[in-house]
């Protein structure tokens, strides 16, 4: 009979060289995150003045208007984008059941639309907003393009954190007497709400590094605050591309900081707040 | 208003319950007396747990599920048209085989049904909270920390959260799935004596695979085989003296 320890015992080189292998494959995978960071922030960070923060962009270049475009970006395409996203998911967990050919026809869509290159949702802004609806360059036609690309992301996120949340939670709150709207607001939204957040949160890290849509809907004019919603305006990753193509590579450098740590910030507080929120809802023990 | 306040028996002629083509439960017949407890015995698959859960339409939730028969609490039948799904599931509460607490304070927990159906006042609350647990006996356990989170407390004090939490939507049956299949002997105790103690105010039903358990606290004991009820009688008559030769079998551990 086959020895079964010794068959083991020679697999053992095979396993050693696999781990050395992930090993430095982990080694590489961390240089190179720490390279682009070390890099962005080395050459940035002295770059980084009050002027450029805050300044005139008439005295010289500054980033002011990016910050607020930045804002206001954030702020339209969420607050289209999450009630939307938010309710098409409860809609597809808790009406449709997750099954059937409805479902699989919306999943294989909102996968498609998460798949799809930035420039095409930027393409079809152009076209609808700028050209068809006759805005021009605006905040808004840029907000509602970026709405419509999270909204796939949103919907399967929040999708997910539905699916997640145990089925006896649910049987538990019908079999008191509950209806089923208010098992879904007081039993199954608060328990998902932790990966919703999340969710969200990372959404934002996406509108706020994404610049292929803008440069279609939004104009990219970087002197100026935007007076209006209709206004044309630029974000801070458009400054840097702005920047970067315009003999300002200092100016392009230091805004790639400020977006740097806005985005670390933003990621540090998806983890901290679903931690609060499991915690409020006492998923922890 | 609440039509079942006060009724607690139940009557069924007839039921036939299928899952799409599969006939999963055949002309069952059964009357289960009030403040008594009646428990359902059988192999698994035999349909108790499925027999239990169109007690208080826990089954519409279930695709592709069709009920046929006469289902009566008290007078009221409730598979009728008109039925209040909510009200009927108020009366008939219902524990799981795993305690399935919210994940939210006690006091939220035990307060979840009551404030479901319209109390809000703090003081009223507080009363039904106290009772609740009371009656569960796990008050002494975890008066000190209503505002805790429920899913810090042991599998056994979670199951009889979930029996209190029930009470609290102050029901005329209980209906219990296998209550005790995920906890220890000790906390098993506790719950059969809560058992006894309970059905003073409340009928109640329970599905068991432990016949012991049966033996020890049901009144009345039914015993089901793929999908039909066999034999149903006083439980010292089923394990004594049983009339059917399968439920013989059974009982005696000689088949499933």
């Amino acid at each position: 009979m086959k020895n079964l320890n010794s068959a083991g015992n020679g697999n053992r080189k095979l396993f050693f060289a696999l781990r050395i292998f992930c090993t430095v494959a982990l080694g590489v995978s961390l240089l190179c995150l720490l390279a682009v960071v070390a890099y962005v922030l080395i050459n940035g960070v002295t770059k980084i003045s009050g002027d450029l923060l805050f300044g005139d962009y008439s005295v010289s270049p500054s980033i002011l208007p990016a910050i607020i475009g930045t804002l206001q970006l954030v702020g339209i395409s969420i607050l289209i984008a999450v009630p939307i996203g938010v309710a098409s998911a409860i809609f597809l967990v808790e009406y449709t059941n997750n099954k059937g050919r409805l479902m699989r026809v919306i999943q294989v869509a909102t996968e498609t639309l998460a798949g799809i290159p930035s420039i095409v949702y930027g393409l079809f802004g152009y076209l609808i907003f700028v050209v068809a609806f006759g805005w021009g360059y605006s905040m808004l036609g840029g907000g509602i393009t970026l709405a419509i690309m999270i909204l796939p992301t949103i919907v399967r996120s929040t999708q997910e954190s539905l699916v997640a949340v145990q089925g006896g939670l649910r049987e538990g709150a019908y079999a008191l007497g509950a209806s089923k709207v208010r098992t879904i607001f007081k039993i199954v939204l608060p328990s998902a709400a932790g990966g919703i957040v999340t969710a969200i949160i990372l959404a934002i890290g996406r509108v706020v590094s994404e610049s292929a849509v803008l440069i279609l809907t939004i104009g990219m004019v970087v002197k100026d605050i935007p007076a209006s919603l209709m206004s044309p305006g630029t974000s801070l990753a458009l400054d840097i591309y702005y920047f970067a193509s315009h003999g300002y590579p200092d100016e392009a450098a230091a805004t790639a900081v400020v977006l740097l740590v806005f985005v670390i910030c933003l990621n540090l507080l998806a983890g901290a707040l679903g931690k609060i929120i499991k915690k409020s809802t006492g998923e922890t023990k | 208003m609440n039509p079942f306040q006060g009724k607690m028996n139940i009557s069924v002629k007839d039921c036939n319950l299928y899952y799409g083509d599969f006939h999963a439960l055949k002309n069952i017949n059964i009357e289960i007396p009030e403040k008594k407890v009646t428990a359902f015995i059988g192999p698994s698959g035999c349909g108790k747990s499925t027999f239990l859960k169109t007690l208080n339409r826990m089954n519409d939730l279930v695709e592709d599920c069709r009920i046929e028969g006469e289902y009566k609490i008290g007078d009221v039948d409730i598979y009728a048209k008109d039925t209040d799904i909510n009200m009927l599931r108020k009366n008939v509460g219902m524990v799981f085989q795993k305690p399935n607490p919210f994940p939210m304070s006690i006091y939220d927990n035990i307060a979840f049904a009551p404030r479901t159906f319209g109390i809000t006042k703090k003081s009223e609350l507080d009363e039904i909270v106290e009772l609740s647990l009371r009656r569960a006996s796990i008050w002494d356990e975890v008066k000190d920390r209503l505002k805790k989170s429920a899913l810090g407390m042991s599998g056994g004090q979670q199951q009889r959260l979930c029996i209190a939490r029930s009470l609290a939507a102050d029901p005329q049956i209980l209906l219990m799935d296998e209550p005790t299949s995920a906890l220890d002997p000790i906390s098993t105790g506790k719950i059969e004596e809560l058992m006894d103690e309970l059905k003073k105010d409340l009928t109640i039903v329970i599905v068991t695979h432990n016949m012991q358990q049966a033996a020890r606290i049901a009144d009345k004991t039914a015993f089901f085989l793929l999908g039909e009820l066999v034999e149903y009688d006083d439980t010292d008559v089923i394990f004594t003296s049983p009339k059917d030769e399968k439920t013989e079998r059974y009982i005696t551990g000689r088949f499933g």
